[in-house]
């Protein structure tokens, strides 16, 4: 029972940041068909904003605030540097533009902060742990899965309630008929942009909450892990991308569990060839996105 | 209302449009007519602002509107119906019609009064209301998109045939509502391979053949002109 309660709360405060992360893909990409391969340096830069507010007098909160609105500013930049420029040229330029964006980001922290690992600020409440079902386990474990919680829960409200949600949701299945209606085409994706930054933030939080430092290449894991957590929920669906999330973080924690101690280091092998055959099975993703329309 | 110039539009090398110029007076309906390949779609895509002209001018009372967004069109009054019915399959009919007001939602009590008038002249769209828009059949989906165009309040309103692929009955029904439509006060341009039943609605009528307008008139001049059935075939 402790083994089962234990598991839960694992794969669950994973799965958490993996839904995050995975919807803060999906969201835009399920608008412009195009990956932002620059996603991840979304945190990364969330990261170095903890780092150089570090020993300032503001309380962590404020500094969470600051490190999550940087990501949400990166978000945009994202969309007025790497993508409004070449949108309407090709598919190929995106995925060129959003690489070099990634890449810019990248070598700034290396030439202007440093190659090696940075202290980000940790508020004590993380190191502390509660007893649970007979099971020790980190707080911030149970926090993670209690902010997600509610970030999913505001997303669906913002999705489902809002004009903006409802002309985020339309624009993902047709977008020229959406724009037909008024919906300007600019603050669609832009907001897409922004959210998608807004859960990389609060995601970054937790995730550099459990490393306790950040380097410029801190964001390739969470990048691929988002991208193989859409892919396995099906890529355009919001849904599929907290399912696969929930999903992979499941199949990794439960290798974790399962594996021998020699064997862990492949960990990642194992992982990746459960994917497959999930995509083998279901070779649209689990669930099916919105019916299509055309790209812009 | 609404002036098209010199009109052309090119797919690539492909010149859709070649030379079209089409007046639409305030209050009128006009139609568009020709077979199947002529440019009809593509024009009113022009017009919308969804496709970029390659040369002539669209003028809206006055102004030129060439090559603006289909959402800065939408902001001028123009409203779009496109032939491929393009509800959101995953939205109700509510947020249908929702989106359809966005470019006034500021202004909710009034929104709410035209979605009310226009349940009395479409009140499938009422009992449906929170079906996802996919679940409705193909009459009710054209009626919803007629419906959600109207939700702007546009002046002019762009319908590419509201005809396609019905049953017969429906269809006279759709043709009703655009006449009770007509009646409120908007503008309209409707484009048709239906060209009978069109004429039957319309007070005056371009046929298109091959991207030019190769003739126009009165809708009893269309529909009396002996040539009709060779212009269609683009002899």
């Amino acid at each position: 029972m402790a083994a089962f309660i234990q598991f839960a709360i694992d794969t669950l405060s994973l799965g958490s940041l993996y839904a995050l992360m995975a919807l803060g893909l999906v969201i835009v990409y399920g608008i412009l068909r195009l990956v932002n391969f620059a996603y991840g340096e979304l945190i990364m830069v969330a990261g170095y904003t903890l780092f150089l507010l570090n020993g300032s007098p503001l309380p962590w909160l404020a500094m969470a605030a600051v490190a999550v609105l940087m990501a949400v500013l990166t978000g945009i930049a994202t969309d007025y540097v790497a993508f409004r420029p070449v949108r309407e040229k090709s598919v190929t330029a995106v995925l060129i533009t959003s690489f070099a964006f990634s890449t810019l980001l990248q070598n700034a922290a290396l030439l202007f902060i440093s190659p090696r690992a940075r202290l980000v600020p940790v508020p004590d409440i993380f190191s502390q742990s509660v007893h649970i079902g007979g099971v020790v386990t980190p707080l911030r474990n149970i926090l993670t899965i209690v902010v997600a919680l509610l970030l999913l829960a505001g997303f669906a409200v913002v999705m489902k309630r809002t004009v903006l949600g409802i002309a985020l949701r339309a624009a993902a299945s047709k977008f020229t008929m959406a724009r037909m209606l008024g919906v300007p085409a600019n603050l669609i994706i832009t907001s897409a942009f922004a959210i998608s930054g807004l859960l990389a933030g609060v995601v970054s939080l937790f995730w550099l909450g459990r490393i306790g430092s950040v380097v410029p290449g801190i964001g390739l894991e969470p990048l691929l892990v988002s991208f193989i957590a859409t892919v396995i929920g099906g890529m355009r669906s919001l849904v599929g991308a907290v399912v696969g999330g929930f999903l992979l973080a499941a199949i990794v924690t439960g290798l974790n569990y399962t594996l021998p101690q020699n064997l862990l280091q492949f960990r990642d092998a194992f992982t990746f060839s459960l994917v497959i055959l999930i995509l083998l099975w279901r070779p649209e993703g689990l669930i099916r996105g919105p019916a299509t329309g055309q790209r812009t | 209302m609404l002036e098209v110039r010199n009109l052309q539009v090119r797919y690539g090398a492909i010149r859709a449009v070649r030379d079209v110029s089409l007046t639409v007076r305030r209050g009128e309906l006009v139609a568009l007519l020709g077979a199947n390949g002529a440019g009809k779609s593509s024009t009113l895509l022009a017009i919308a602002g969804a496709l970029k002209p390659a040369a002539g001018t669209i003028r809206l009372e006055g102004e030129e509107v060439t090559a603006l967004s289909p959402e800065q069109m939408v902001k001028r009054g123009i409203a779009m119906v496109p032939e491929t019915r393009d509800v959101f399959p995953d939205l109700t009919v509510a947020e249908n019609l929702q989106l359809g007001a966005f470019v006034r939602r500021r202004d909710r009590a009034e929104v709410d009064a035209d979605r009310q008038a226009l349940f009395d002249l479409f009140p499938i769209l009422a009992e449906r209301i929170d079906q996802p828009a996919g679940t409705l059949s193909g009459g009710e989906q054209q009626q919803l998109v007629i419906a959600r165009a109207m939700m702007s309040r546009p002046k002019l309103l762009l319908l590419d045939e509201p005809s396609l692929g019905l049953a017969p009955a429906i269809v006279d029904k759709i043709f009703d509502m655009i006449v009770k439509l007509r009646a409120t006060g908007v503008t309209i341009l409707l484009v048709e391979q239906n060209a009978g039943k069109a004429l039957r609605i319309a007070d005056r009528a371009y046929v298109l053949s091959l991207g030019a307008i190769a003739a126009e008139g009165t809708a009893d001049e269309i529909a009396s002109a002996s040539d009709l059935k060779a212009i269609y075939l683009g002899a």
